[in-house]
């Protein structure tokens, strides 16, 4: 069985992996999550209010961004989230910056916690297996603290 | 402040917070009957029922105005039933504040109860992929205290705050709540309490989070004329309702999203959500927050207690703290948050807890307070921040 993602549409996968926006086609504006046929809106209307667009693009965000803040989910959340492993392993969240001029919550690459993050530091996106269902393993993106 | 455009207070009721574990419907009618008993109006002289939508409690709770009015014996009122998740009750009084200030009503009753499960407030079963409140917790893992806890070490790393900061908050409404009777938790808590206390979401403890709860409150609205002539004197007033939305760009991260406006194309603004419902606030009543001597604020979490302190602009941002640490915020002190013991004593009971607020104001404009008086108020104001945009900040005064 292969991995697959979790979501269609939202990430790229490989080496160098990017999250993927929708750009409107008119005045540039980014939105994430993109609109996607799966998730139930495959029609585009720009979220600026000064814009009336109804056409978008696909881009790729920036694959590095700056952390807006982080923590920790010490109990196992409650469905329809779908626990990893028995017993529940906490694992970090995080808010971040990206040069796009909009904050992308995640996951924390696996590994990593709150000692590891502090607000303004610098993150990478990877793509990492967040459950496994009856297709196999189920991929995510997640944030990874870069090494100075 | 003129009192044109502006409604009194005619009275207000709660039925105690808890878990009691009884329908939403009993609470709330306790609580109407109270506020009616409050005002000596009767129940066959209000005109309009808004009721605060609960979404737990089946068709009942959707149609809340409804089933309230019911259960209180059909008068022939007008109904109505407001949702905005947190701000429910907020948007319930302010709907029957516009109908009464445009004549079309004299006496209008806002109630809101719920019933609340025990632990994390989780989305409706079934599978919803184009549901933000869904997918938070299916690709995320991300809970309420989750969003607190992002909030709360922003805090931390931006302004110096400490796990002992957020502590003292839960302290201060801790004593505030004793002599509460409508309060849910009437214990005192020490710093080391909450520190020993297991951290659900670092750098938040279990007794940084506010509970859910049980529980209801009540408002009786009329017009001002109708106050005058029927011997309610010097009322306290609705000095303004703001339930603004978010503008573009929404740059602060909202529960329940995932991603924030992008800020590319204008730039930063130069008020976030929060700070523009204070504000919007402010402008209705024509006052500022130099004229502001109590508030009941949204303490989701014992951090967010801080940064609601900065949105209503009783502090610069970054100063909370320093409040915090003089007392100032303690009842008898300059600008008393939460005499009311606020969620920490009481726990969220969602449709209810925006009109308990403002329950709370109303007797503090009145003296009224037993315990927890806040000497001589005369000016009050409230926040509140709900999912989905929503929110609110009302104003009271005497």
């Amino acid at each position: 069985m292969t991995a697959t993602p979790v979501i269609d549409g939202w990430f790229t996968t490989g080496d160098e992996p990017h999250l993927l926006a929708s750009r409107c086609t008119t005045c540039r504006n980014v939105v994430f999550p993109p609109v996607s046929s799966d998730a139930g809106a495959a029609a585009f209307y720009c979220r600026n209010p000064a814009c009336d667009g109804e056409a978008h693009e696909s881009v790729e965000l920036s694959r590095r961004g700056t952390v807006w803040s982080y923590t920790d989910a010490q109990y196992q959340p409650p469905a329809p989230y779908v626990p990893a492993s028995d017993p529940y392993q906490p694992f970090a969240l995080a808010a971040v910056e990206l040069p796009e001029g909009l904050v992308v919550l995640g996951q924390v690459a696996d590994g990593f916690g709150v000692a590891d993050l502090k607000v303004g530091a610098e993150v990478e996106l990877v793509i990492e297996t967040l459950h496994a269902d009856e297709s196999g393993e189920r991929t995510t993106y997640r944030w990874k603290p870069v090494s100075a | 402040m003129s009192s044109t455009n502006q409604v009194a207070i005619a009275g207000v009721g709660m039925h105690a917070w808890g878990k009691w574990g009884r329908n939403f419907t009993e609470y709330g009618v306790h609580a109407a009957r109270a506020a009616l008993k409050d005002s000596g109006i009767a129940w066959a002289d209000v005109d309009l029922v808004v009721g605060g939508e609960t979404v737990r409690n089946g068709y009942a709770g959707y149609v809340a105005g409804s089933t309230f009015a019911q259960a209180l014996g059909w008068n022939g009122a007008r109904i109505a039933t407001s949702y905005a998740a947190c701000a429910t009750g907020a948007q319930a009084i302010d709907t029957a504040r516009a109908r009464i200030m445009a004549g079309l009503c004299e006496v209008a009753l806002v109630v809101g109860a719920d019933t609340t499960p025990k632990g994390f407030l989780a989305p409706n079963a079934g599978e919803r992929w184009n549901d933000p409140d869904w997918l938070r917790f299916r690709l995320l893992g991300m809970t309420n205290p989750a969003y607190f806890a992002l909030y709360a070490r922003r805090r931390m790393d931006l302004y110096g705050a400490t796990s002992e900061d957020f502590a003292q908050v839960k302290v201060k409404n801790a004593r505030h709540g004793l002599e509460n009777p409508y309060a849910r938790f009437r214990k005192e808590s020490t710093v080391a309490d909450v520190l020993a206390s297991p951290v659900v979401s670092d750098p938040l403890h279990l007794l940084d989070i506010c509970a859910t709860s049980d529980g209801a409150a009540a408002v009786v609205l009329t017009s001002m004329e109708y106050a005058k002539k029927h011997g309610i004197v010097d009322p306290v007033r609705v000095a303004a309702v703001s339930t603004v939305t978010p503008t573009f760009p929404n740059t602060v991260i909202d529960m329940p999203l995932l991603s924030t406006d992008s800020s590319a194309l204008t730039g930063i603004p130069d008020h976030t959500f929060k700070e523009s419902l204070a504000q919007a606030a402010y402008d209705e009543a024509g006052i500022g927050p130099e004229d502001v001597d109590v508030a009941e604020v949204y303490d989701l979490s014992t951090a967010l207690e801080l940064d609601w302190i900065e949105d209503l602009q009783l502090c610069k941002p970054g100063e909370a703290e320093v409040l915090l640490r003089a007392g100032d915020t303690t009842i008898g002190g300059r600008i008393p948050v939460n005499p009311s013991g606020g969620l920490a004593c009481f726990g969220e009971a969602v449709p209810a807890q925006a009109i308990a607020q403002v329950c709370e104001l109303t007797w503090q404009l009145r003296g009224q307070a037993t315990g927890r008086q806040v000497e001589g108020a005369r000016v009050g104001i409230t926040a509140n921040q709900g999912l989905f945009g929503h929110g609110s900040s009302v104003i009271l005064a005497r």
